[in-house]
C-alpha cells in the first residue's frame, strides 16, 4: 500500500466537530501533520511531491476514535487478533481504538499493557490506547498496580464486561486515579437485578418466557457512579447507556457539571427487545436492546450532548459460540465496520443529528474522555484523517468484513455511508478501492 | 379407503404449517382443525388405546434436553399408535457437556433417517432455532417457560370434551404464571378460541403487563371462584426460580392451594385441571385432586389424542415422508 506523509485532499467538505467547522476547503498534510486549511490551495512551483486526492462530494473529517472495541488478543485470537481487529477498525474509519483488559491474561500488569502496544506497532493499523484492569485480575475485589499501569501506557481502567459492583472498590479508585488524571470506564449494571437475564425486561420478555434485565440494574448503578463521582471528584465514563431514566439521571448531573461522561453503541439507537421474537442469538447484547421509549431517550440524549460519545462496542465471538441456545450463546455483536452507516442511516438522515454534531461524537467527544490531541482538523494536529462517501447507498454483508468475526444482526440492512479512505498520522492505511489486498 | 380414513385425510389438507412451535401463531381455525383431528383419532383409536397405520414407515424422534417422564411417554405412545417407529435421546444436561452443541446433535439424529424431531429444552427459541437448521419437522414439547403446545392443546381438548365449547367460558390458570409454558400456550389457545382467561397468583408471579394482552390479572383466588367454569392449577416450577418469589410452600399453600374450603365457594360444576405432575398438598389437596369435578387423569388420556393429531398433521404437511398416501 502507497505510503504517504504528503498529501493535498482537494475540494472536500472539512467537518472538523471540534471547532464547529463545516465548510468546502483543500487540506494540506505535511509530514504527518495537517498543514493547512483553506480553499483552492496553490503550492509553489518546486515544492516537493505532494500526492493530491479529489474529495468532491466527499467528506473530510478527523479520525474517528473509538472508545470500546473488544480486541481477543492474547487468548481468544481465532475471534479477532490485535492485527484484525485494527484493521477492522480502519474499515470503520477509526484511526484510534480503546481496547477492553478482558483479554486471557487480563491487562492487570504493565508487561500486558506492553505486549498490546507492541503488537499494536507492529500490526502498523491504527493506534490503539490501552485501557487496563482497575482490580487484580478484574475480579473486582482489589485494586490492579494502578500507577504502574499508566506509566505502562494505559489510557484508563475498567474491568471490561465485568461492572465494578463493589461500591467501595469504585470510590477508591476514583479517589486513586486523581493523582494521575484518568478516568475510570464502567458499564453500569447491578449484577443483584439483572441476575441470569438474557433480555430487556418487558412485554417481549414475559411473552417469550425469556429472563428478564430490568431497565432498574442499569439505572441503579448510574446513580451510584454519578454520586461517587461527585464525592470524590474523580472522572467516571459510563459505557453502553441504554435506558430513558439513566440518560434523565446523567442529564442531571450534568447541569450539576458533574465529571461524568458516557457513550452507546448503535443498537441501542437502532434496535428494540421485540426483534428478540425471531431468537436471533445476534441479538443477545449486555446492556439488552431496550424498549422504543428507551430508544427515544437515548436519541433525545444523544441530541442536547448528553451522551458524549458512540463507540462500536465491538465484541467479536466465534460463530460456533452464537449458534447455540440463546440461554448459552454469550453476549455481544461486532461493530467497528458497521458504526458509521448505522449512525448516517439512522441518526443523520432521518435529521435526528447534524453531520457536526454526529461527528463530534465519534471525533473530538471520545478524544476529550481521553484527553487526547487526536480527533481535530486544527493546523499542526497529528494528520489522522477519514474521507466518507455519504450518499454511497449499500448493503451491510458480514461474509465482506475485515474483523475475524460475524456476529452481527444487522446483516443484510440497507444503509447509507461508506468509508473511502483513512489516514493515520498522513499515511494512507485504508482505500476502500483496495481493501481486498489489505494485509491482516 | 374407508369412510373413517376419508374423514381423517379431510383435515390435513387445510393444514400448511411445517411445524408446530408455539400457539401464538395459530389461528382459532387451525386451533379447532387440530382439536377435530384429535377428537377423530381417539375415536379411531378407541379412546386412544389402539393402533392403527396412519404414520407406518415414518420415524420419529424425541430429543429431550430436559427431564420430563409424562411428555415424552405420551408423545412415544401417541407415535406408535399411529404405527411410526420412535426412538429416544434424552441429555438433561448441556448438550456440550461432549462437546457437540445443540444443532449438531439434532443433525446427526436426523441423518440418522429421522423425519419428525419433538424437541424439549430448558432455553426459550430452542424449537425455532432447530427449525432453522433442520429440514424435518420440528414439534416444541416445551421450551423453557415460553410455550407448550401440545399441553395447551390438550389442556383445551379436555374442557372442549366436558363443556361441549371453549367460547363463552371463564377459565383461571393459578401459580406460576411468569415460569409456566402450560400458561402462555393456554392464554394464547383459550383466547382465540373466545374463552375469558383469568391468571391467579402471587404478585411476583404474575405481572400486571399480562393485561395488556387482554387476560384479567388477579391476587386473591376467592375472590374469582364464583365466576370460575374451569380451574387449571398450575405447578410450581422452582426449579426455574433464581430466587424463591414467595416466603414459603405453607404460605403458598395458604393463598392459593385448593382445597375444600375453596371447592366450597366455587361454582357447583366446576371443572379441576392440573397439567401435571402435581404437588399434592401445594396446588391442590388430595380430595380436590381425586375428587369428582378433577379431569387431571382425562388430560393424561388427552394428550396422547392430541399429539397423534399434531404428528399426523405435521407429517402430512412434509407429505414427502410418508410413503404410502397415495
Amino acid at each position: 500500500m502507497a505510503q504517504m506523509a504528503d498529501v493535498l485532499i482537494r475540494g472536500g467538505r472539512i467537518i472538523d466537530p471540534g471547532r464547529g467547522l463545516d465548510a468546502v476547503s483543500d487540506l494540506l498534510v505535511l509530514d504527518g501533520r495537517i498543514a493547512e486549511l483553506r480553499p483552492e490551495i496553490t503550492l509553489p512551483e518546486n515544492f516537493r511531491k505532494v500526492i493530491e486526492i479529489d474529495a468532491t462530494d466527499k467528506l473530510v473529517s478527523p479520525g474517528f476514535l473509538d472508545l470500546h472495541t473488544h480486541l481477543r488478543e492474547p487468548g481468544r485470537e481465532e475471534e479477532e487478533t490485535i492485527a484484525s481487529g485494527t484493521a477492522a477498525a480502519l474499515a470503520g474509519g477509526f484511526t484510534s481504538i480503546v481496547c477492553m483488559p478482558d483479554t486471557d491474561p487480563p491487562i492487570d500488569s504493565p508487561a500486558a499493557v506492553e505486549f498490546i502496544r507492541l503488537q499494536a506497532d507492529r500490526a502498523n493499523h491504527c493506534n490503539v490506547h490501552v485501557l487496563a484492569n482497575v482490580s487484580k485480575a478484574g475480579k473486582g475485589e482489589e485494586l490492579a498496580e494502578i500507577g504502574q499501569l499508566v506509566e505502562a501506557g494505559a489510557v484508563g481502567f475498567s474491568d471490561a464486561t465485568q461492572p465494578i459492583q463493589n461500591a467501595n472498590l469504585m470510590r477508591r479508585a476514583l479517589e486513586y486515579c486523581l493523582m494521575f488524571d484518568r478516568p475510570i470506564f464502567n458499564v453500569p449494571d447491578v449484577q443483584e437485578l439483572s441476575g441470569s437475564g438474557i433480555m430487556h425486561e418487558g412485554m417481549t420478555s414475559m411473552l417469550l418466557g425469556l429472563p428478564g434485565i430490568p431497565a432498574a440494574a442499569e439505572t441503579v448503578m448510574v446513580g451510584r457512579d454519578i454520586i461517587l463521582s461527585e464525592l470524590t471528584g474523580g472522572k467516571i465514563h459510563l459505557q453502553n447507556l441504554s435506558v430513558a431514566e439513566s440518560v434523565e439521571l446523567l442529564r442531571r448531573a450534568k447541569s450539576r457539571n458533574a465529571l461524568v461522561t458516557a457513550d452507546i453503541c448503535p443498537q441501542h439507537f437502532t434496535l428494540t427487545d421485540e426483534s428478540l421474537r425471531s431468537f436471533e442469538s445476534n441479538l443477545k447484547v449486555r446492556p439488552p436492546l431496550r424498549s422504543a421509549n428507551d430508544v427515544t431517550a437515548c436519541i433525545g440524549g444523544l441530541q442536547d450532548g448528553t451522551i458524549d460519545c458512540i463507540v462500536s462496542g465491538h465484541s467479536p465471538l466465534a460463530i460456533e459460540k452464537k449458534m447455540q441456545e440463546l440461554d448459552q450463546a454469550p453476549f455481544g455483536m461486532v461493530g467497528l465496520e458497521t458504526v458509521l452507516p448505522l449512525v448516517i442511516t439512522e441518526l443523520i438522515r432521518p435529521g435526528h443529528l447534524s453531520w457536526l454534531d454526529a461527528l463530534a461524537k465519534l471525533t473530538c467527544n471520545p478524544a476529550r474522555v481521553l484527553g487526547s490531541d487526536r480527533g481535530s482538523l486544527e493546523p499542526g494536529a497529528i494528520a489522522d484523517i477519514t474521507i466518507v462517501d455519504p450518499e454511497a447507498a449499500w448493503q451491510i454483508d458480514a461474509g465482506n468484513f475485515v474483523s475475524l468475526s460475524r456476529n452481527t444482526p444487522f446483516h443484510g440492512k440497507s444503509v447509507y455511508g461508506k468509508v473511502e479512505k483513512v489516514f493515520v498520522q498522513g499515511e494512507l492505511r485504508f482505500n476502500s478501492t483496495e481493501r481486498r489486498t489489505m494485509d491482516v | 379407503m374407508s369412510s373413517s380414513e376419508t374423514e381423517i385425510t379431510s383435515f390435513h389438507q387445510q393444514w400448511t404449517r411445517p411445524h408446530l412451535l408455539g400457539l401464538e401463531e395459530l389461528s382459532a381455525e387451525e386451533l379447532t382443525l387440530i382439536l377435530n383431528q384429535a377428537a377423530e383419532l381417539k375415536r379411531q383409536t378407541n379412546q386412544c388405546k389402539t393402533k392403527i397405520s396412519l404414520l407406518q414407515g415414518v420415524t420419529i424422534a424425541n430429543l429431550f434436553f430436559e427431564n420430563s417422564t409424562r411428555t415424552r411417554t405420551s408423545f412415544s405412545l401417541a407415535a406408535r399408535r399411529l404405527g411410526a417407529d420412535t426412538i429416544d435421546f434424552s441429555s438433561s444436561g448441556s448438550s456440550l457437556s461432549k462437546g457437540e452443541t445443540f444443532i449438531d446433535t439434532a443433525k446427526n439424529i436426523e441423518a440418522m433417517g429421522v423425519d419428525l424431531i419433538v424437541v424439549r429444552h430448558r432455553s426459550p427459541g430452542a424449537p425455532h432455532l432447530l427449525a432453522q437448521n433442520v429440514r424435518c419437522g420440528i414439534l416444541n414439547a416445551g421450551d423453557g417457560p415460553h410455550e407448550h403446545p401440545t399441553q395447551g392443546l390438550l389442556d383445551i381438548f379436555s374442557i372442549r370434551e366436558r363443556l361441549g365449547r371453549i367460547e363463552g367460558l371463564t377459565v383461571a390458570l393459578v401459580g406460576d404464571i411468569a415460569f409456566s409454558r402450560t400458561a402462555r400456550s393456554n392464554i394464547w389457545g383459550l383466547q382465540k378460541l373466545g374463552a375469558h382467561v383469568i391468571l391467579c397468583g402471587p404478585s411476583t408471579l404474575v405481572s400486571r403487563d399480562w393485561e395488556k394482552v387482554g387476560v384479567e390479572v388477579c391476587h386473591d383466588l376467592d375472590s374469582i371462584l364464583h365466576r370460575v367454569d374451569v380451574l387449571n392449577l398450575l405447578r410450581i416450577q422452582f426449579e426455574r426460580q433464581a430466587t424463591r418469589p414467595f416466603p414459603s410452600v405453607h404460605e403458598y399453600a395458604w393463598l392459593y392451594a385448593m382445597n375444600r374450603r375453596r371447592m366450597a365457594l366455587a361454582k357447583p360444576d366446576i371443572l379441576i385441571m392440573a397439567p401435571g405432575p402435581i404437588n399434592r398438598g401445594v396446588e391442590l389437596t388430595p380430595d380436590v385432586a381425586d375428587g369428582s369435578h378433577s379431569i387431571i387423569l382425562d388430560q393424561v388420556t388427552n394428550g396422547v389424542a392430541v399429539r397423534m393429531a399434531a404428528l399426523w398433521l405435521i407429517a402430512q404437511r412434509n407429505q414427502e415422508l410418508v410413503p404410502s398416501q397415495t
